[in-house]
Order: structure tokens, then sequence, then C-alpha cells
């Protein structure tokens, strides 16, 4: 009966990936001056015991040793042998570390190294061997103390035999055990010859018996007194052996250590319900096992189910019609057509949803990370968290996590000040960062606010004629400034930290959001604090999109970058520079882009007076695209063309309108910095001028 | 215009023996024949997903010539090339006959898909490996390395065409205009 288990590896890998964030979130919940929440403990525990239990069963021999060392000590914490310290508390943050570093090499299929347990490992020891110097009865399982007890040991040889109708009067096996584990080292054999072909199998009927092997200084009494509820239903035999040599060097994870196979059982035996749900995700990610997956709510399955049945049924109800259509019933072609556009849309939205995350997914890292940073550079920062439900594209997601490590990091290490200029400022010691996520629009904001010091506009300005950015700030708008910080090779940190300050960072975060369809923002005042404003389109799948015609073309241009369409009046035509034209739009001159010259492509109407002018924004610039006419408003599903083609300047992409022909997208920004000077900041003066 | 008729008729008897089912599972040395002006082209059957009349497609800006624009083909995007203009063989004239070959191929997980304007599509070919000639040194239209071989068929020739090639951007093509 040999299983490839290679199979459930990754959604082992997934869970235990998950459950270390249950650790780690419950651990940095934990606050060690106060009560200790016992369910706090509870969960870290049963997160650690399942990672332990699986490793085990797929043969991650140091996973599980190191996780057993975890446990142990978790279960003395939880028993309240053990205070848990703030030294404990790192101890096991680290750990959780150390394990998702050797997953990470495990799914590489790279071997382990003890590079980063070891010392753990020592750590946890100590702790062990402490307390097992206090605790004067109890023998614990950690192999150190079976060697310095004086209580004399017995060896006890169990040998359960259970009925098979044990399990239909409601006891269970494992709890026996569990309390056999109570009173010292022990080790279980499974033997599993009595189970029968899988498809004879009984699921209220038990086919396991076990030996079991106890050291201990429990006497008979105690033993069948465990057994006492089921000593009817079994066949029990406890002898005393004389200890060998085996029985001294039991492996101090014997509890666990049994074989592979019967691992397994036991496992199955302690919590039979998640190993089916277990096995019924596995028969869906088997096949894609490298592929990455994603958990989908079941009530956002029912919903697509439902959806569904009413496209056939309006489908159903269109082609009877059709089958003996005549004019009378135009009526209801119209409103059965309505039913099919109404139906589409909504299964469209439900199937976007699926790839909807709570950004709760990007922020979960953020607690620890606020912790760590603060006791590193000590300062005191409170983190709050709010609308960490709302949803978000899974693509988007995964891009926008590492520029909001960054943001966050800038906002602990520029922005809050230090205790004791807080204190001198009258703040509170305690700063605060505020995370914060909405929708708004077809667009998710998420805010990094801090009340740290603020942005200084002059010391910003400085530093960019310092460093050569900019020559003159005296007319930028205090916006304009604080945009400075996202040029490349910007940084205003007087001393390199390793947490910011290399000047890498803040262009890079613009340009990742830039590159998702969003934009940043920054807002400040000297002394109170900082925000920035992460927009970010919901999805990168569709897009709202205006329609635009130039000659026999169709173009789209995203709704999201369109400030305003207008007729563009003669009189408020400038031209500059030789060639540039400038069209007056209230206070601004924004520069016209012909869309006929820029695509060499034939146009109906060339002469600018009373054409049609589409103002777009990108990147804080603003520019007019001229057009011959503007078409419908709908929404778009982005299609590649670099897929099959290669990137073309000014288009972003390609879609399929409903007449199956194929428009291109404009790339807004693109089409900006192309016929926009290079060196940003003459376009700047200009426009503030 | 009349060339369409005439190639037909020549490979007539060959296409019936050639389109036997039993030939369809020898191997896969069955190539796609198509003509460009009264030249006879292959390529390998297997990199042929769709053979489509010609329709208008999107213009793709500022574009090489012989890259007529885009179109939908069950929802994806592809690019429809003119093989007659990139090989400067025969005039480009689009009518209702005008034929559409879709090529595409496999790299490991990207699968890239390219259209291609011929005049018509002729043939089914087998040819076994030692068929193949290599071209002679020539200074033709069509560059060597587009080139896989030569077969001779009755009393004319058909240039075996390498799909990668056709299919890949580079630069050469990039200036060809």
């Amino acid at each position: 009966m040999s299983i490839d288990l290679e199979q459930f590896h990754q959604v082992f890998f997934e869970e235990s990936l998950e459950n270390l964030d249950v650790v780690e979130q419950a651990l940095v919940e934990v606050d060690v001056d106060s009560d200790i929440d016992s369910e706090v403990i509870n969960t870290i525990f049963r997160a650690a015991h399942s990672i332990k239990g699986g490793s085990g069963t797929f043969g991650f021999t140091e996973v599980t040793e190191f996780t057993h060392l975890m446990e142990t000590l978790l279960d003395e914490v939880r028993d309240g042998v053990r205070p848990l310290t703030q030294e404990l508390v790192d101890a096991l943050l680290k750990s959780c570390d150390c394990l998702r570093h050797w997953f990470d090499c495990l799914q590489a299929k790279q071997d382990l190294s003890d590079e980063q347990s070891k010392p753990l490992v020592v750590i946890f020891e100590n702790m062990l061997n402490k307390n097992s110097a206090l605790a004067s009865t109890e023998v614990n399982v950690s192999k150190t103390t079976a060697g310095t007890d004086h209580v004399p040991l017995h060896h006890w040889q169990i040998t359960f035999i259970p009925h098979s109708e044990i399990l239909l009067s409601g006891n269970e096996p494992i709890r026996l055990f569990r309390q056999l584990e109570q009173m010292g080292e022990y080790k279980v054999i499974a033997d599993i010859s009595g189970v029968e072909d899988i498809d004879q199998l009984t699921v209220d009927e038990c086919f396991i018996s076990w030996n079991i092997e106890l050291v201990t200084t429990t006497g008979k009494e105690d033993i069948v007194e465990i057994f006492e509820w089921v000593i009817d239903e079994c066949t029990l035999t406890i002898t005393d052996n004389i200890p060998t040599v085996e029985a001294n060097n039991v492996p101090e994870i014997g509890r666990e250590m049994i074989a592979e196979k019967s691992g397994a059982i036991v496992e199955e035996a302690k919590k039979p319900k998640t190993k089916i749900e277990i096995a019924q995700k596995t028969k869906t990610i088997a096949a894609s096992s490298a592929a990455s997956s994603i958990r989908v709510g079941i009530d956002k399955v029912d919903n697509l189910i439902n959806l569904v049945g009413e496209l056939v049924i309006t489908q159903s109800m269109l082609s009877e019609l059709g089958n003996n259509f005549d004019m009378s019933k135009i009526e209801r072609l119209s409103s059965g057509l309505d039913q099919l556009l109404q139906n589409t849309k909504e299964l469209q939205e439900n199937v976007m949803r699926i790839r909807m995350l709570p950004i709760s997914f990007a922020f979960n890292r953020f607690p620890r990370m606020i912790r760590d940073l603060s006791v590193k550079i000590g300062k005191k920062v409170d983190l709050q968290i709010n609308g960490e439900h709302t949803e978000l594209d899974k693509t988007v997601m995964e891009k926008i996590g590492d520029p909001l490590v960054h943001l966050v990091r800038n906002a602990i290490d520029h922005g809050i000040e230090s205790v004791e200029e807080r204190v001198a400022a009258n703040k509170p010691e305690m700063g605060v960062i505020k995370l914060d996520a909405y929708h708004q629009g077809g667009n998710i904001v998420i805010e990094i606010v801090d009340d740290g010091k603020g942005i200084d506009a002059n010391i910003i300005g400085q530093k960019a004629i310092e460093k050569g950015i900019v020559d003159d700030v005296s007319k930028l708008s205090d916006g304009q400034i604080y945009d400075l910080i996202f040029e490349p090779g910007f940084s205003t940190a007087a001393e390199i930290s390793d947490i910011s300050g290399r000047g890498v960072g803040m262009d890079v975060v613009r340009r990742n959001i830039t590159s998702l369809g969003g934009r940043i923002d920054i807002e400040s005042e000297v002394g109170k604090g900082s925000i920035f404003r992460v927009h970010l389109p919901l999805t990168l799948a569709i897009l709202d999109g205006q329609l635009v015609r130039v000659g026999s073309e169709v173009f789209i241009i995203p709704l999201i970058s369109i400030v305003e369409s207008l007729q563009i009046k003669a009189e408020l035509v400038n031209k500059v520079s030789g060639n540039m034209i400038l069209y007056r739009l209230r206070e601004d001159n924004v520069p016209i882009i012909p869309i006929y010259k820029e695509f060499n492509i034939e146009a109906d109407n060339t002469e600018l007076d009373s054409a049609l002018l589409v103002v777009v924004e990108g990147d804080g610039r603003k520019v007019g695209l001229l057009v011959d006419d503007l078409l419908a408003q709908q929404q778009v599903v982005i299609k590649s063309l670099e897929s099959n083609y290669k990137r073309i300047e000014g288009i972003s992409g390609a879609t399929i309108l409903g007449d199956g022909s194929v428009a291109l997208i404009l790339d807004i920004l693109g089409l900006i910095t192309q016929t926009t000077p290079k060196k940003s900041h003459s376009n700047r003066s200009m426009k503030a001028a | 215009m009349n060339m369409q008729v005439e190639v037909p008729e020549v490979d007539n008897s060959k296409a019936d023996l050639s389109l036997g089912a039993a030939d369809f599972i020898t191997d896969g040395d069955q190539y796609l024949t198509f003509c460009l002006d009264n030249e006879h082209y292959g390529v390998d059957i297997l990199a042929v997903t769709e053979i489509r009349g010609w329709e208008n497609p999107t213009l793709i800006p500022n574009s090489p010539s012989f890259v007529k624009g885009v179109i939908n083909s069950r929802g994806v995007i592809v690019p429809i090339l003119d093989l007659r203009i990139r090989f400067q063989i025969g005039k480009a004239s689009y009518d209702p006959t005008t034929v559409v070959i879709v090529l595409a191929v496999k790299n490991g997980h990207d699968s890239c898909t390219m259209g291609f304007v011929v005049d018509a599509v002729s043939d089914v070919l087998n040819a076994d490996e030692d068929e193949i000639k290599p071209a002679p040194v020539f200074d033709g239209l069509v560059a060597p390395k587009y080139i896989n071989g030569l077969v001779n068929v009755n009393d004319h020739v058909v240039t075996l065409l390498k799909v990668e090639q056709l299919l890949s951007l580079d630069d050469e093509v990039v200036n060809d205009e």
C-alpha cells in the first residue's frame, strides 16, 4: 500500500506556512506583562502541533524535531508550568523564521541547513533543562530528563487490542494515549495487520491494535485505571520489562516517530475531519502541484453556480424565442437580451471576485515587522490597522507587498521620532502608524499614516538641489516638492541605516505602483505627521474604457485617466517654442497630442478648431489627445499584445469589442513621457509658472 | 489572379493520395504548402492552427509595412504579417480569396501565434527527411535563415520555411521597412 506522498507536499507546505502565520500573529499579539489568554496559547500550540504532525508524516525529520521542541515548551506554558517570557516569545518568533526558511528550501528541494536552528535549539534546550530541575515529580518527554531522574523507572510494555466495536461506544483510543503521554516518555507502535482492504473497511470499526512502551514512575494501577473505561472492549496486557538498551534510547520524539505508515494512521485517528478536508483539497491541487493556488470561499462558488444557472435559463429562453420569431415578440427579445447582459455582467463580476483576496494578506506581516523594528531602533510604535477586509486582486496584492513594506519602514525610520524628541515636542511617547485600506470608485486606496515629524518641504527642496535633481524649487508647490522624494537617487537620511536610507527605495516604490496602473501621493504637515496614499486599480484584467475614433480606427482610453473632454476653441490654442501646441485649460497649459500624427494614421479631422480634445492625466501631468469622435464607454477585458507580438510605443494592450474586432488601448503614461520633455523638472517649473 | 486556379490543378491527383487517412498517422513529416505569386512554399503542418480568410485587421501604429495589424482569433490577439511584403514576392492584394495561415510555436510555457497572409493554400505534402535537399547558396529575396530546405514535387520546387524563424521578430525584420 504505497502512496506517493510527494503529491501532498504542496498542500503541506501551504498549510504549514499558513500555520506559521497564525503562530506569528498570535505571538505578536501576546503581551507578556499582562495575563495571557489561554486561547492564544492554544492557537499557537495547535498550529505548531499540526506542522509537527505533517512533517512527521512526510518524513521531514529536521522539522519534526525542531517543532517538537517548540511544542514541548508551549505545552508547559499551556499547563501553566512555565511563564511566557519575552525571551521565549522572541525565540519562538525566530523559530517561525527558521521554519519558513526550511519550507522554502524543502519546496525548492534543497538540503536543510541548521544554521538558523542551532542557536534556537540551544535556547530551547536550556529553557527545558532549567525547568526540569524545578519540576520534581513529573517526568518530561525531553530527552535530557530521562537520565537525570532519581525515582525508579518502570518500563511498561502494554499491548492494547481493542475490539472492533470500541469506537461505537464513543471511546477514542487517542485519548487514552494522551493520558499515558502525561505519565512519561512513551512510544506507540500501531499494528495495522488487522486492517482490511480499503473497500472492506467500515468507518466506525477499529482494526488497529497498539503496542505501547511507557517509561514512567507511575505504578501499574494507575495505568490500568486509564484503561478502565474500555477494559470490557479490549484485550489488555501490561508487563514491566527490565530496562533494555533500546528502551533507554527511545528517541525523544518517540511519541510521533512511528513507522511512517502507522504514523499516517494515528494522525488520521486524531483528526479525521481535517484529514478529509485535506484529501479533498489535494485532489484539485495535485494536478498542478507547483502552480500557485487560491482559496475560494464556498459562498463565492455557490454564487457562481447560481449565476450560471440563470444564464442557462436566459439562454434557453432566447433560443426558444429564436425558433419561432416574429416581429410581435420583439419586446420579449429585447428584455431577454437585457437579462443576458445583466447575467453576464454579474457573472463577470463574480468571477473577478474569485481572484480577490482581503488585503490582510499584505497587512499581516506588518505587526511583526513593526515590533522587530521598534525594538531595534528604540522607538515606540503602535500599529493600527483598518479595513483589512478590503478586497484586492491577487496579482495586484503580490506586487504591492514590497512597496508597502518600504513605505511602512520609511514611516517608522524617517517619520516617527525617537522617544526623547517626541516628549520634547509634547507628543505621547508612543508613535502611531495607521494602515488603512478602502474602496473608492473602481480603485482601492491604501493609506500609510504616521504621526511623526512630517516632511519639511524646505529640507527636501535643498536636498534635491544638492543632488542635482532640480535647479530651482522656489516655483514648486509643496506637493511637487514632495514628489521629488520619488526621484531616483534621492535620500534625506543623514545616516544610512539598514532599515532605509539608501535612496534606491522610493523611486522603485513609485515605479512599482505606476506599473500597476496606480499612483501615490503625499500629504504632510511638519510636526504633525505624513500620509502616503496609494491608489490602485482593483484588478488588472478589466478596465473601464472610453472608446474614441481616429479615422477608421477605434482606440480605448482608460476612463480613470480622463480628466475631461472638450471642444477646442481656436483662441485658446497657443504655439510655443516652435512646434509645441498648448491649449489653455483654465489656469493650465496642456500640450496637445494629435493621435493621428503620433500613430501615422489618417484622421477625418486635422484642424484644431472645434475638434474634440480628451484631456488625460498621468504621473501628475496633463495632456490633451486630439480625437475624431467619442464613442461609447464600456468595460473592456485587457489582452496582451506582447505575448504574440511585441511592445508597441503608446499602446498598453488590446481588447476585443462586441463585434469581435480588436481595439488597442492607449498607454497614457507612455504617450505623456514620449511627447513631453524627458527631464521632468523643466516641465514642472513651466507648469508652475 | 488566375494562380489560385492553376495550383490546385497541378496537385489535384497528389492531394487525393496524400490526404488518405493512413498518411495522417505516419509521422511528422507533413507540410502545408502555399503559394506566394508563382512560387511554392511549405511549413510544418503541426505548427498550423488555423487557415482563415482575409479580414481587415486592426492597424498597429508605427509598425513595419508587412505587419498588417492584429485580429481576434478565438479570444487571442494575433498579429497578421504579409509574407508577400516581407519577402517582396509578388503583389500584395487583398480580396475574399486571400488566405491567412495561423502558425503557432510552443516555447516552453509560452506559445507564440501569428497569422501570415499568402496568396493561396495548395496542398499537404509528405516529405521524408532524405527528400529534403539543402537550398543551394543563392542570393534570393528570402534570406537563407528562413529556409529549411527544398523538396522537388513533380516538376516544381517547394521551399520549406522554418516556422520558428518566421515567428521571430528579430532586428533584421524591424529594419526591413
